[in-house]
């Protein structure tokens, strides 16, 4: 009983991992809380639908759609960054608000015009039903497996890319003094483009999975994009270990909810990230240095 | 022959003018000194050689080129680094990091990890520590280093012995001959007229954002040194 709880909350934070990582990586690198990022998630998913509609349903064309939308989601964040967002930037954080949220709004109403209101799934041949029994009666989704998966190794790979790379090193500078970084020839716009590039990466995949979890629709982003800040704000700024602890309480806190009361889930969520803000406003696991 | 020089430079801060008309000239391999009283225009001078203050093009010539206003980036690119005031060295990255950081403009020349730790041995006992956990001096040493790290053929050093102890200064400048022994053409800021004048084969002494006195270290005399800085 406690281990299918505490599995089935891994397997959901994993989920939220994937959702807060981009935003996380964002803010970390630019100090850029983008508030379309759950709309952008969305228009992922969306992106994926359609290009299953163009090449017709089928587990193989599932996977190409996916291997052909991480690039482009990538140029995607890359242009948005370098031709848009950067123009945002400054002491000021409003103007970067106002933008997104209205990017947000253009984005909703862009694929309530295209697809409808309708809620829509990505059919990936039975695979998100199969299930790999555990022993007693614990099982695990396979789908929900994979999630997991990706989000602790997407996890692993942006702390590797920040601590070990050229590239970190150069996201960190730029996020400890945009000047000095300039004075090295750093070129602090195209750094941020790349960054913002790899987080719609995450995003993409985020969008992805899940329309292949569950369904989407055009009005779903904020709920994601609340769902991916909780789990930023619990595990800490600036910390991809963090957010994914962040998720991972985020998952538990809704599966113990969803447990006492289906009607509970997410409002239990809500209520760990209340108690975090009021009790270690920094976050569990903030950057410490 | 001249490698950097500006011709009647000024500079605004917004409305406020921190310039009026500086001119100034550096030759090869020299080691020039610029001394002055607080908010004498030192620091901005340097800022809008490195383009962090935007100057008119012409104001400044390196190599006999234009390079004023051009943004920061491909400044350093032409060989004129800085080693900012209060060292600003990137919290987040350890030493060796930082010192990474420096050699992001891709320049050739003699300037690598293991010339510098031969220079600073104490960056390589502490290379993987954060860099703002070493000691006023050691920091000084990082900053240094990463702005050598670009190998450029200009290197501009603002206050270098800001905040440390008089030792420390000497330790830190010490180590200048080990750096213009390779040709390198430096121009340092200093509060501390003394060490300037040991140190510099010329300096230039700003008052107000003018240009108040200037000529060969040696020849100037303390009197004269002291009407220029104070205007009196």
């Amino acid at each position: 009983m406690l281990t299918d709880l505490l599995l089935q909350a891994a397997l959901l934070g994993g989920l939220y991992t994937l959702f807060a990582l981009g935003q996380s990586l964002m803010f970390g690198v630019m100090r850029l809380t983008n508030t379309a990022h759950g709309d952008f998630i969305v228009l992922g998913a969306f992106g994926g639908i359609a290009g299953l509609v163009l090449l017709g349903a089928s587990g193989e064309a599932v996977i190409v759609v996916s291997i052909a939308l991480l690039p482009l989601a990538f140029g995607f964040g890359w242009a948005l960054q370098r031709y848009v967002l950067n123009g945002t930037l400054g002491r000021d954080p409003l103007p970067s608000l106002v933008v997104t949220f209205g990017l947000a709004i253009v984005i909703q109403n862009l694929l309530l015009e295209l697809f409808s209101a309708d809620p829509r799934s990505i059919e990936t041949g039975g695979f998100n039903t199969r299930s790999l029994a555990l022993g007693g009666d614990t099982a695990v989704g396979a789908l929900p497996l994979v999630i997991l998966v990706l989000a602790v190794a997407a996890t692993a790979g942006l702390q590797w890319l920040f601590s070990s790379t050229a590239i970190g090193r150069s996201f960190r500078a730029v996020s400890d003094d945009r000047e000095v970084a300039e004075l090295m020839g750093l070129h602090a716009g195209k750094v941020y483009a790349l960054a913002t590039g790899i987080a719609f990466v995450l995003v993409a995949l985020a969008g992805l999975l899940q329309a292949m979890r569950t369904t989407v629709s055009p009005a779903d982003g904020p709920l994601l994009l609340l769902f991916a800040f909780e789990a930023v704000i619990i595990g800490g700024m600036g910390s991809f270990w963090g957010t994914l602890a962040g998720g991972m309480l985020l998952g538990l806190a809704q599966q113990v909810g969803f447990r006492l009361d289906p009607g509970w889930g997410i409002w239990a969520g809500h209520l760990v990230f209340l108690a975090v803000l009021v009790l270690r406003p920094q976050g569990l696991f903030p950057k410490t240095r | 022959m001249t490698l950097l020089s500006t011709h009647g430079l000024q500079a605004f801060y917004g409305d406020a003018q921190a310039l009026f008309g500086i001119d100034f000239e550096l030759r090869p391999g020299e080691l020039v000194a610029i001394i002055g009283a607080n908010g004498a225009g030192k620091s901005t001078f340097l800022k809008c050689l490195t383009g962090l203050v935007k100057a008119p093009r012409d104001a400044v010539r390196f190599k006999g080129e234009p390079i004023g206003g051009l943004p920061p980036g491909q400044i350093v690119r032409r060989g004129l680094a800085l080693v900012p005031e209060g060292r600003r060295l990137f919290p987040s990255l350890s030493v060796e990091e930082n010192l990474l950081m420096g050699a992001t403009v891709g320049r050739q020349g003699p300037w690598n990890l293991r010339r510098l730790y031969a220079l600073f041995p104490i960056l390589q006992e502490r290379r993987k520590n954060p860099g703002t956990a070493l000691s006023g001096g050691q920091q000084q040493m990082v900053a240094i280093g990463r702005a050598l790290m670009g190998n450029p053929e200009v290197l501009l050093c603002d206050e270098l012995s800001l905040g440390l102890a008089p030792i420390v200064i000497r330790e830190i400048y010490n180590a200048m001959p080990g750096i213009t022994a390779e040709g390198m053409t430096v121009v340092i800021v200093e509060q501390d007229v003394a060490t300037a004048q040991r140190v510099s084969s010329r300096l230039y002494c700003f008052q107000e954002g003018r240009v108040s006195l200037s000529g060969a270290s040696a020849s100037v005399t303390r009197e004269q040194i002291s009407r220029a800085y104070f205007g009196v």
